[in-house]
């Protein structure tokens, strides 16, 4: 919305602003208390007093746990005041590191970290393919001329606004060894009934699933925005060539996407790296340490081995994990505004 | 109108096109996929919600009905409780409406329910069928909300929802305002350390993180789960983006006017800001609603539990009783699907224009 030339604020239109208009309204009655305290300062120090509130709280929770976590890491012992922690120096980093092969958990002294480590790599490289590849092909498909594209766009987005606890519970479910629908399909057909989740491979098989399931509709409607944003001419200047849908696709969409397509690459990475607190209600890591992933190997050492050194050691590698994903995104997002 | 030209222009009608093209083969892969995907993307939704009304027997059934039936059943003298009904086929062909007094293995003894003197009538359990009729157990309801202090968890969403949601608001447009329309010393240094934690997950900082809190004295304490997650990255970015659109100019001459920097901040630069307002609202509140681990660490006292916990530590309890889990489910997605409904546009382009969530 750009603002024309200097008037009167204009009210909000839109019917879902009635909701901020009470808020608008105490927010107008502060200027009572406000107008002296801006007397005493000056007007330009006024900015100081509006990003003071959002600058404590963020210095609070998010900055000084951000040092903290070092603290831990280089500490030991089963106490989380600070205090009584002796320092370990990289005692932690080298329990986490100490491997014969990096490969295969079993000769790793922190073992479930590897396991949690590699069921991570797994499912963040099938998640993240198979999450882009049909988020790639929806979009498309809602690009076209389409009788109720905004039905479809939608329902495909749906399963986005569930939380992750209602998402596990709605696919355990139907995923039930005894009465699941799933199930009952299988045997419909003819086959036996499988233990989805007591089983690994089935259990990895649909983590991953649900997953996509759960997110798909968020990466589609990024894709169909940068579908959106392709200039008509394109297409007919293509067209005018001959080129056909095939190779139009090859040579005018894709390029054309592929600044979308990295953006939702890195975010995908960087969200599949985190994934938690739908396996944790699903299956909690299990069977086994078949869906064990690193957050939830943070959170177990944490908060139930009280081993808070080694977990403050393994959430520092995987913030350097996420840094490095991150410093990937604004380097592409930096380079798709260029473009 | 003879019946072939009007079958046409039903047919002509059913698959005309926006601009007057004629159907092709990408057109009907086109809508099978779409169609494929509402069954799989809402499907499983849907059953939740059918499957949240069945009574118990009917949960445990295999195979599982679509919709939810109840086994119907006739109060016939002599008999204290009310008898199944069966339709049963007779040796002969014909089908009677029996009911069942008992089961034995494969073997079932039923008895007319017009005439109970005359002697019952034994068959293989295969020959009978049971009558059933589209039933919706609102009892599984009832019972979830009274078996487990839903309006608690309720409750405490609620009001972790509204006030983070006011307080997100309020602080990260005060700081953007701040970002986008003041000079001042280490303004820079600020939006970049903001920035830079984007991407900081809680995951990542979940150990000193509950040490502040505990320090702080807000573990078991809805404050605990509200603040610390006010201060949004996203939100300041998104807001100082959309307000630096907003001309200077408005300032500059409210401030001739004599207005006060807060009223200039209350009065103009909110409402005209009120379109990203509305979309950070509606994120705050979904991400608010679906929180689950922080909230987690956070909160022991079951009195505390939002609906989120809640919901994990009953499904954890009552490992079988689906027909409760099911039902508190349902109730749990309830709110935030009727936000989706009426704000569904607000939402999906929301995200399209800031690539957030």
């Amino acid at each position: 919305m750009q603002a024309g030339k200097p008037q009167a604020p204009k009210q909000p239109r839109l019917s879902g602003d009635i909701l901020l208009q009470p808020f608008l309204w105490v927010m107008s009655l502060l200027d009572y208390v406000l107008a002296p305290l801006q007397k005493l300062i000056g007007y330009k120090r006024m900015a100081y007093f509006f990003v003071l509130p959002n600058l404590l709280i963020f210095g609070i929770f998010i900055l000084i746990p951000m040092m903290l976590n070092f603290y831990y890491g280089f500490t030991g012992g089963d106490s989380i005041l600070l205090e009584n922690r002796p320092a370990v120096g990289t005692a932690n980093f080298a329990q986490i590191f100490a491997c014969k092969d990096f490969f295969s958990p079993n000769t790793c002294a922190e073992d479930l970290f590897w396991r949690g480590v590699w069921n991570t790599a797994t499912f963040v490289v099938f998640q993240v393919v198979f999450i882009i590849l049909f988020s790639l092909i929806t979009a498309l498909a809602l690009n076209r001329e389409i009788r109720g594209r905004s039905f479809f766009r939608a329902m495909f987005f749906y399963p986005v606004l569930l939380s992750p606890v209602v998402v596990a519970l709605i696919w355990k479910w139907i995923l039930q060894y005894q009465n699941g629908l799933l199930n009952a399909f299988f045997v419909s057909l003819g086959m036996e009934k499988v233990p989805f989740l007591l089983n690994a491979n089935w259990a990895q098989f649909w983590v991953i699933t649900i997953s996509i399931w759960a997110q798909m509709g968020f990466f589609t409607l990024i894709l169909l925005a940068g579908l959106q944003a392709i200039p008509k001419e394109m297409y007919e200047a293509a067209s005018m060539d001959g080129a056909n849908k095939w190779r139009t696709f090859w040579n005018v969409t894709l390029p054309l996407l592929m600044p979308t397509m990295t953006v939702v690459l890195v975010l995908a990475l960087i969200r599949a790296v985190q994934v938690f607190d739908q396996v944790y209600v699903l299956t909690h890591g299990g069977p086994g340490t078949a869906t064990l992933y690193i957050v939830q190997y943070i959170y177990r050492t944490a908060f139930e081995f009280r081993n808070y050194g080694l977990a403050a050691a393994a959430s520092l590698v995987l913030a350097i994990v996420l840094l490095i994903l991150t410093i990937g995104q604004l380097f592409f997002q930096r380079r798709r505004e260029a473009a | 109108m003879s019946p072939t030209t009007e079958k046409r222009g039903i047919l002509a009608f059913l698959t005309r096109r926006r601009g007057g093209k004629r159907w092709d083969i990408t057109d009907v892969i086109t809508y099978a996929y779409l169609l494929v995907g509402l069954i799989v993307m809402f499907g499983p939704v849907l059953w939740l919600v059918l499957s949240s009304f069945k009574p118990l027997a009917g949960l445990y059934e295999f195979p599982p009905s679509f919709l939810p039936y109840k086994q119907e059943s006739v109060q016939v003298e002599g008999y204290d409780k009310p008898l199944d009904l069966y339709d049963v086929k007779m040796p002969d062909g014909s089908v009677r409406r029996l009911a069942q007094i008992s089961q034995v293995g494969i073997g079932a003894r039923l008895i007319d329910p017009k005439a109970p003197q005359d002697k019952p009538i034994d068959v293989k359990i295969e020959q009978r069928t049971p009558i059933r009729s589209l039933y919706f157990e609102w009892d599984n309801y009832v019972g979830a909300v009274q078996k487990f202090p839903f309006l608690t968890y309720l409750k405490n969403s609620v009001i972790v929802t509204i006030v983070a949601t006011l307080v997100t608001l309020l602080i990260n447009s005060m700081a953007a305002y701040a970002l986008s329309k003041y000079q001042f010393r280490g303004r820079d240094v600020i939006f970049l350390i903001i920035i830079s934690t984007l991407m900081v997950p809680i995951s990542v900082i979940l150990i000193p993180a509950f040490l502040v809190i505990a320090k702080v004295g807000w573990t078991n304490n809805l404050w605990g789960l509200i603040i610390p997650g006010a201060a949004t990255p996203t939100g300041v970015f998104l807001l100082r983006q959309y307000m630096l659109t907003i001309p200077d100019d408005l300032i500059q001459s409210a401030r001739i006017d004599g207005a006060g920097e807060w009223r200039i901040y209350a009065q103009i630069i909110l409402p005209l800001a009120a379109p990203a307002l509305a979309v950070l609202a509606i994120f705050s509140v979904m991400w608010r609603w679906n929180d689950f681990l922080w909230p987690l660490i956070v909160v022991s006292k079951t009195e505390l539990f939002t609906l989120q916990v809640g919901l994990n530590a009953f499904q954890g309890e009552l490992q079988q009783q689906w027909n409760y889990i099911l039902a508190m489910t349902v109730l749990t997605l309830l709110p935030i699907t009727i936000v989706f409904a009426f704000l569904e546009k607000y939402i999906t382009t929301g995200i399209a224009t800031t690539g957030m969530k």
